[in-house]
């Protein structure tokens, strides 16, 4: 018997959508993670806790709440601004339905701080085939910010659509890839009311500040690789890499690498190192010649050009909960990770030094995870 | 003449697409259900703590340009 591969598709598509063979739901467990990152003068650190729960055979429902308490005097705040403390509280909701080898998954995430709210509404489908050893998916999400500051009559929008499509397959027995691609359309109020920019005066010798005009669209375009290894001595590795651009002229490169491996039964060690590249944006500068320079203007750190390097150590313990009937195991988790960015044109101002000679600034930061994850 | 070969040239190769496309059966899964012990261990997990994930997102997508294609699902980080 012969198909077209049009028919084939449909023949295995119709065959998913009857539950020939089922996929799976999410396991059910629940995470309380303690989370911190020290670094550059800032620290934000807090909770959150993630519970996902199935109803009947279809359904699963996730639930998440986040906080980070935030205390800042990084480099921009100290040379340009006040330190300050703030509190940011996000919570978010979704729910899985799987249908054959279909699952439909929409989501709302809200965070909200005292001068930033934003909201986050998607929608995802994805789809095994191909005797389960593919899983296409694509989602959309829709986002709305509302951007506000100190002043009290300062009130911004911004608009946001994400756009995802992706490709697990499965290579060979011990071999997985994933293909991914993510576009993301804004519209609005794209910069940090805080940030303020600097331009040399007449004499030379001195610079002042003055605020930031970034353009109120963006649209940019990234897609990623992964390869993850099954080693012959139940280990894994894994590889991935990203290459990002975008309509300032942003490109950016992610490579990291990652190993894991199990010991003694119970424990479970990681190690990963990722490399990230980007170049500035076309209208940023760390120095400008003077005011009202170009029509954009900007001098924030983020879309300046600078490599950084990550090194992350992880350990988990599994333990066994057979006392209790409804709780099947737990396990602890620690990760520790070293972020160090080497800023090229983003200049360290808390010294004194002719305008344009200043030190390079460097970012040195330690982010730690800890959390309890149980299965029941 | 050269004209005639390369008609007869793209005839041969659209037969031979059309005909390699008819021919096509179902793809055979070349990974058997019983041979995916590997793939199956929790190690090989390709996002085994979501809650540790996102957070590690969330930590890059502040400092950084760059968004997108991690294969999670986050939103708007409100992070000005």
């Amino acid at each position: 018997m012969r198909h077209t591969p049009l028919i084939a598709a449909a023949l295995v598509l119709l065959a998913a959508g009857s539950g020939l063979h089922a996929a799976v739901l999410p396991e059910d467990r629940a995470d309380v993670m303690y989370h911190r990152y020290d670094g550059g003068g800032v620290v934000v650190q807090g909770p959150s806790v993630l519970v996902r729960k199935s109803f009947g055979q279809s359904v699963s429902v996730s639930a998440n709440y986040y906080v980070d308490m935030i205390s800042s005097a990084s480099i921009d705040v100290v040379t340009t601004a006040s330190p300050y403390k703030e509190r940011r509280e996000q919570k978010s909701l979704s729910a899985d339905y799987l249908r054959g080898k279909s699952l439909y998954s929409l989501g709302y995430i809200e965070s909200e701080e005292s001068d930033y709210t934003a909201k986050t509404a998607s929608f995802n489908i994805s789809q095994d085939m191909f005797g389960d050893l593919t899983t296409v998916s694509f989602g959309f999400a829709r986002g709305w910010d509302d951007i506000g500051s100190r002043e009290p009559t300062f009130h911004q929008s911004t608009d946001r659509r994400n756009y995802r499509l992706g490709v697990t397959q499965v290579l060979t027995r011990n071999m997985i890839l994933a293909l991914n691609y993510e576009g993301v359309s804004e519209e609005g109020y794209l910069q940090n009311p805080y940030r303020s920019l600097r331009y040399l005066t007449p004499d030379p010798n001195l610079y002042t500040t003055g605020p930031e005009i970034y353009p109120r669209t963006r649209t940019s375009n990234a897609a990623s690789g992964r390869l993850r290894y099954y080693l012959p001595w139940r280990a894994a590795v894994d590889g991935k890499y990203r290459f990002y651009t975008d309509t300032w002229n942003i490109h950016a490169h992610t490579a990291e690498l990652e190993y894991t491996q199990p010991l003694w039964k119970k424990w479970v060690f990681n190690g990963n190192y990722r490399f990230y590249k980007q170049n500035a944006a076309d209208f940023y500068n760390d120095l400008f010649p003077r005011a009202n320079f170009q029509n954009f203007i900007a001098r924030d750190k983020e879309i300046s050009t600078y490599i950084g390097h990550t090194i992350g150590l992880g350990a988990s313990y599994e333990f066994k909960l057979a006392s209790f009937s409804r709780l099947q195991k737990g396990r602890v988790n620690l990760h520790w990770d070293h972020l160090l960015i080497n800023y090229d044109d983003f200049r360290d101002l808390t010294g004194t030094a002719t305008p344009g000679t200043e030190p390079l600034y460097k970012l040195d930061a330690d982010v730690f995870r800890l959390f309890l994850s149980i299965w029941f | 003449m050269k004209s005639s070969v390369v008609k007869a040239s793209g005839s041969l190769l659209l037969l031979t697409l059309l005909a390699g496309a008819t021919g096509c059966k179902p793809v055979q899964p070349w990974v058997k259900p019983y041979e995916r012990e590997h793939l199956a261990d929790p190690i090989m997990a390709m996002d085994p703590d979501p809650v540790s994930s996102a957070y590690m997102d969330h930590v890059y997508e502040v400092r950084e340009a760059a968004r997108g294609a991690t294969g999670g699902s986050g939103g708007g980080c409100g992070c000005n």
